[in-house]
């Protein structure tokens, strides 16, 4: 095999040594040429299509009103359940997001104690299912009937209520979601972190930039593209994710199907309406990822990419012979 | 072979010029392996001096131990009359923190191998980081000097282009731009034109030559003994960790008083 390699390549040589010479013109009209059919293709469109009227048709034989569906869309308590879950899903999202810069950035400090407590909270929150984080939140009650902010060993008490009283469904839900998800946040702005050169820190650092200053002005906005992507992932996961809290009677989509199931029975209308909801409220995240996505990588930074905006901008207004419309700020 | 004294003849600074740049007894070793031993080194304003010398002789881990970007082991770097990364108290030279630190890179600048421009920000940004963000100058006159050190090193018309639009040639040339906006007591230059294709060397060495000459004080590691012998005041031969050899360009680079230095110039030379 090892020695029919070179001869391979010297033959390879010449194929294209004597190829690159363009060939003479016959002196003939060129011969007419038919392309090929792609039968599979038109075979397999069609059997796609057939199989999909056949799940249509299956479909409006099932013993379902689909005539309610529209109506459930926008009763009240749907509505009530589409707020509940999209309040869940950011505000465990965004806790979730500043947490795990925390956690990140104790990961890679160099301090022992807190790398180890890092690592440690990561493999916790990260080992334990979210339905039982929730769960164990819901009834921290029976553990610790009163919570307590004071110092320690002394009869000084800053707070003292009842742990029913502040745990309520929508904070054990949160503190589920958000806790596991920062888990996960660490673990993405460490990738991203660690995905900026080195030698970008050491740039920073020679024209005098403070730690602070290093990380907000260039490593952060560099990790960025690295880091939106899993976020937008996770959010969308997010989203669904609160389903969940359903568990624990929070008022979110499936809280709220099942509440008015309850009354008529009609469980599989109100699951759908439920479903419509999460699918319009995932596409919309979607989008919004796409274009977050984008305006962190507005400038493209290979050799001959395309001008960034600010630059076309500029050009234009040079073309039209006036000032630029957008100022670019130093 | 790897002494550390200097040659007389060499370091000697102009008259009444005041040292800028001084390391003392520079030591750095990297697990068991001793990477710079004793290195001394005194450099005085305006001189452009070239650390030349085999690969591993330590000549770029010294260059950084300047800003401390590396922190040697022994030694101390006196920057414009300051211990880098320390404060003299009571005849004790007590570390700061980074934050204090930083403030006295500002008073440098670094050239790298492999340029580092800052990818998300464009050819002016670059320029303008420094000045702005970190020495506070006015935005209006910084820029104006920006664009002014832009044009000078022929990059005019790239200042609203990202790095990733540009040459490698065209990349070094912005990154000493960065660098110069600094105003900063000296330039350091880490192998400026290793990582650039032979075509794009001769660009930047040329602005390298312009600022020598507009007086610039610079520490330059460099394989380019033709630069050095062009515009160096003074070079400096390192091997195994030490400085072998240094005195003016004519005397090292023409008559070398070490069998190692003349065994490396045949060689680079040949």
């Amino acid at each position: 095999m090892a020695t029919a390699r070179p001869t391979g390549t010297g033959a390879g040589d010449a194929t294209r040594a004597s190829s690159s010479r363009p060939p003479e013109r016959p002196g003939r009209e060129l011969l007419p040429q038919v392309r090929l059919k792609h039968w599979g293709r038109w075979v397999s469109a069609v059997v796609i299509v057939v199989l999909l009227v056949a799940l249509v048709y299956g479909a409006s034989q099932g013993d379902i009103s689909y005539r309610d569906i529209p109506y459930y869309l926008v009763s009240p308590i749907i509505l009530q359940g589409l707020v509940g879950t999209i309040v869940l899903a950011v505000v465990a999202q965004v806790s979730a997001v500043v947490i795990g810069v925390v956690i990140a950035l104790m990961r890679i400090s160099k301090n022992p104690v807190a790398q180890a407590f890092a690592a440690g909270y990561t493999w916790l929150f990260r080992g334990l299912p979210v339905l039982l984080q929730i769960l164990l939140w819901y009834n921290l009650a029976l553990i610790f009937p009163r919570l307590q902010l004071g110092v320690p060993f002394t009869d000084v008490v800053f707070v003292d209520v009842s742990t029913n009283d502040v745990m309520t469904t929508f904070v054990a839900a949160f503190l589920g979601l958000a806790l596991n998800e920062s888990a996960y946040m660490a673990e993405i702005v460490r990738a991203g972190l660690k995905s900026v050169d080195r030698g970008q820190i050491e740039a920073a650092q020679s024209i005098g930039q403070t730690p602070a200053q290093r990380m907000a002005r260039i490593v952060l906005p560099q990790a960025m593209r690295i880091i939106i992507p899993p976020t937008g992932n996770d959010f969308i996961n997010m989203l669904k994710g609160t389903a969940m809290a359903s568990v624990i009677g929070y008022l979110e989509l499936i809280k709220a199907a099942n509440n008015i199931a309850s009354f008529n029975l009609q469980v599989m209308e109100t699951l759908i309406a439920a479903a419509i909801w999460y699918m319009v409220v995932v596409s919309v995240a979607s989008v919004g990822q796409y274009h977050l996505e984008r305006s962190f990588d507005r400038q493209d930074r290979r050799p001959g990419g395309p001008p960034n905006a600010r630059a076309l901008r500029r050009k234009v207004a040079a073309d039209l012979g006036r000032a630029p419309l957008v100022r670019s700020t130093p | 072979m790897t002494t550390t004294d200097t040659t007389p003849g060499g370091a000697v600074p102009a008259a009444g010029a005041a040292p800028v740049l001084e390391a003392v007894g520079i030591g750095k070793s990297y697990g068991s392996h001793e990477v710079l031993r004793d290195v001394s080194m005194t450099v005085s304003s305006g001189e452009v001096v070239c650390i030349i010398g085999p690969s591993g002789a330590g000549k770029s881990t010294f260059l950084r131990t300047l800003n401390r970007l590396e922190e040697p082991d022994a030694g101390e770097v006196w920057v414009g009359g300051e211990p880098m990364g320390f404060e003299l108290r009571d005849g004790v030279l007590h570390e700061l923190s980074e934050r204090r630190l930083s403030a006295q890179r500002a008073r440098t600048a670094m050239v790298f191998q492999h340029f580092n421009l800052f990818p998300h920000l464009t050819v002016l940004g670059n320029v303008l980081e420094g000045p702005v963000r970190v020495q506070r100058r006015s935005a209006k006159e910084a820029r104006r000097e920006a664009v002014e050190i832009l044009e000078r090193v022929g990059l005019g018309d790239k200042v609203d282009a990202y790095p990733g639009q540009l040459s490698g040639g065209q990349r070094q040339r912005v990154a000493i731009a960065r660098a110069v906006a600094m105003k900063p007591l000296f330039l350091l230059f880490d192998e400026p034109t290793s990582a650039l294709d032979p075509e794009l060397v001769g660009e930047v060495l040329k602005v390298m030559g312009d600022l020598a000459r507009d007086g610039m004080t610079m520490l330059v590691v460099t394989h380019e003994i033709q630069f050095a012998r062009e515009v160096a005041d003074r070079v400096v031969f390192m091997a195994d960790g030490g400085i072998v050899e240094q005195g003016p360009v004519e005397q090292v680079l023409g008559a070398p008083r070490e069998a190692r230095t003349r065994q490396f110039l045949q060689r680079v030379l040949a």
